[in-house]
């Protein structure tokens, strides 16, 4: 989607504002929302791309006043009501009704054991034949779906260079709407600084994104 | 709020009424309330989680990377070609970073790491993201003009040197090696990754010599 969370390329942002020591977690409620959605993404019901495209549908103006943790909360609170895991008066009233869910639920002798393993993105390399290979030039496609993607806006219709192939791996536009994996090659696409952004950009550098094949046609 | 202390004291002060804040600290607990009787989430689970992210997971792990690659060039070797088993021999691996590619600056290179989409980050490595890494300013800018963000971060490059930045738009994660500076030919491995910053893993600083002091 053209949400506002695509914002590479933006300008009247403000100033770049850095803290000396940062904590970890500002506040508790912080690390209650990081460990909530890791707590209830292993519940199964949804995955990291619903998850991502859950935070992108925070309204435009609200996601640009929101904190990291704010709109975190907000995809989730979402994903819940969207599952049917809570309903939306129960999210506003903090009041259940009805009784617990007999699902199994991460437990925190297992919590090492999940951050350790992690998520299996990366397919076998026999899972999709390439269409690329580095060194092939591509163009980016002008594409303006509705629901998640991970081509950004500045990237669309713009002139790279394969770099390298990443390998098979989930696709995560298909995935975040619930199609499956669609097994595919990834890319990084070395986009130069100047067919990004014209002539007053650096002869010299450049912007590498990471593209699936669904994302690309020869150029 | 910038220490543990303050940090710890919000629980029993949860800020003013009415504030943003306090909603959101209210709605959390509520939300937190609910799963655990719905039997949604374990809050033992919970504590463990924020405990690995507080306590074992930080930017002291991919600090020990490049000190590593500095000192033994067989593992630098390894690192630039296969980060992910490299930097899993080191123990560190999973969550946020289960692909991960090392990108090497160089006097004529400049790699420089983004997420202009979310706030994609490695995790493994480097631990949760800073705010400004996270915040639309970053986001928006370093794509369009990394010279100027990294001026603002004080790293002034030569128009010889190549920029590279790195939008982090998949699963697979971007850790900075950083160059070596001068003044550290005799130091040790331990020594070494008590120089190297969270920010010249990110790509936005470079590691300063011994000596001239400021870290982040």
């Amino acid at each position: 989607m053209n949400g506002v969370h695509d914002m590479g390329g933006m300008h009247g942002m403000g100033p770049i504002v850095r803290e000396e020591n940062e904590p970890v977690f500002h506040h508790d409620w912080e690390g209650r929302v990081l460990a909530l959605n890791l707590a209830a993404g292993a519940l199964g019901e949804w995955n990291i791309d619903m998850s991502r495209h859950a935070r992108e549908r925070m309204p435009a103006a609200q996601y640009l006043a929101a904190s990291y943790y704010e709109k975190w909360l907000y995809g989730l609170e979402l994903l819940l009501v969207e599952r049917g895991l809570l309903t939306r008066e129960e999210v506003e009233t903090g009041r259940a009704r009805g009784g617990a869910s007999g699902k199994r639920v991460l437990r925190a002798a297992d919590v090492e054991k999940v951050l350790t393993e992690g998520r299996g993105f990366k397919l076998p390399d026999d899972g999709a034949p390439p269409r690329f290979k580095p060194g092939d030039r591509v163009v980016a496609r002008n594409i303006h779906p509705t629901g998640h993607t991970r081509l950004p806006r500045y990237a669309r219709g713009k002139r790279g260079v394969i770099d390298r192939d990443h390998g098979v791996f989930i696709c995560a536009d298909a995935n975040a709407q619930g199609l499956g994996p669609k097994p595919q090659h990834l890319y990084s696409v070395r986009f130069p600084a100047r067919e990004l952004w014209g002539a007053g950009a650096s002869p010299r550098d450049a912007v590498y994104v990471d593209l699936w094949d669904d994302h690309l046609d020869p150029a | 709020m910038s220490d543990h202390h303050e940090h710890e004291h919000d629980h029993d002060h949860p800020g003013e009424p009415g504030s943003p804040l306090a909603d959101t600290d209210l709605r959390v607990r509520a939300l937190e309330s609910l799963l655990v009787e719905k039997g949604l989430v374990d809050p033992a689970a919970l504590d463990a989680l924020i405990d690995a992210y507080e306590t074992k997971v930080g930017p002291r792990n991919g600090a020990r990377v490049v000190a590593r690659a500095w000192v033994d060039p067989a593992y630098r070797a390894r690192l630039l070609a296969d980060a992910k088993s490299a930097i899993a021999e080191l123990g560190y691996q999973g969550r946020g970073g289960e692909e991960i590619m090392a990108l090497e600056n160089t006097p004529k290179i400049h790699n420089v790491v983004v997420c202009t989409l979310c706030s994609c980050y490695p995790w493994p490595v480097l631990g949760l993201p800073p705010v400004w890494y996270k915040s639309a300013p970053y986001r928006s800018r370093a794509v369009l003009d990394p010279r100027g963000v990294l001026r603002e971060f004080g790293l002034e490059l030569p128009p010889h040197v190549e920029v590279r930045v790195w939008d982090s738009t998949s699963e697979m994660r971007y850790l900075v090696l950083p160059e070596r500076p001068e003044g550290t030919e005799g130091m040790g491995e331990a020594e070494l990754a008590e120089l190297v910053t969270r920010d010249s893993m990110i790509g936005v600083a470079r590691v300063k010599s011994p000596g001239k002091g400021g870290r982040r």
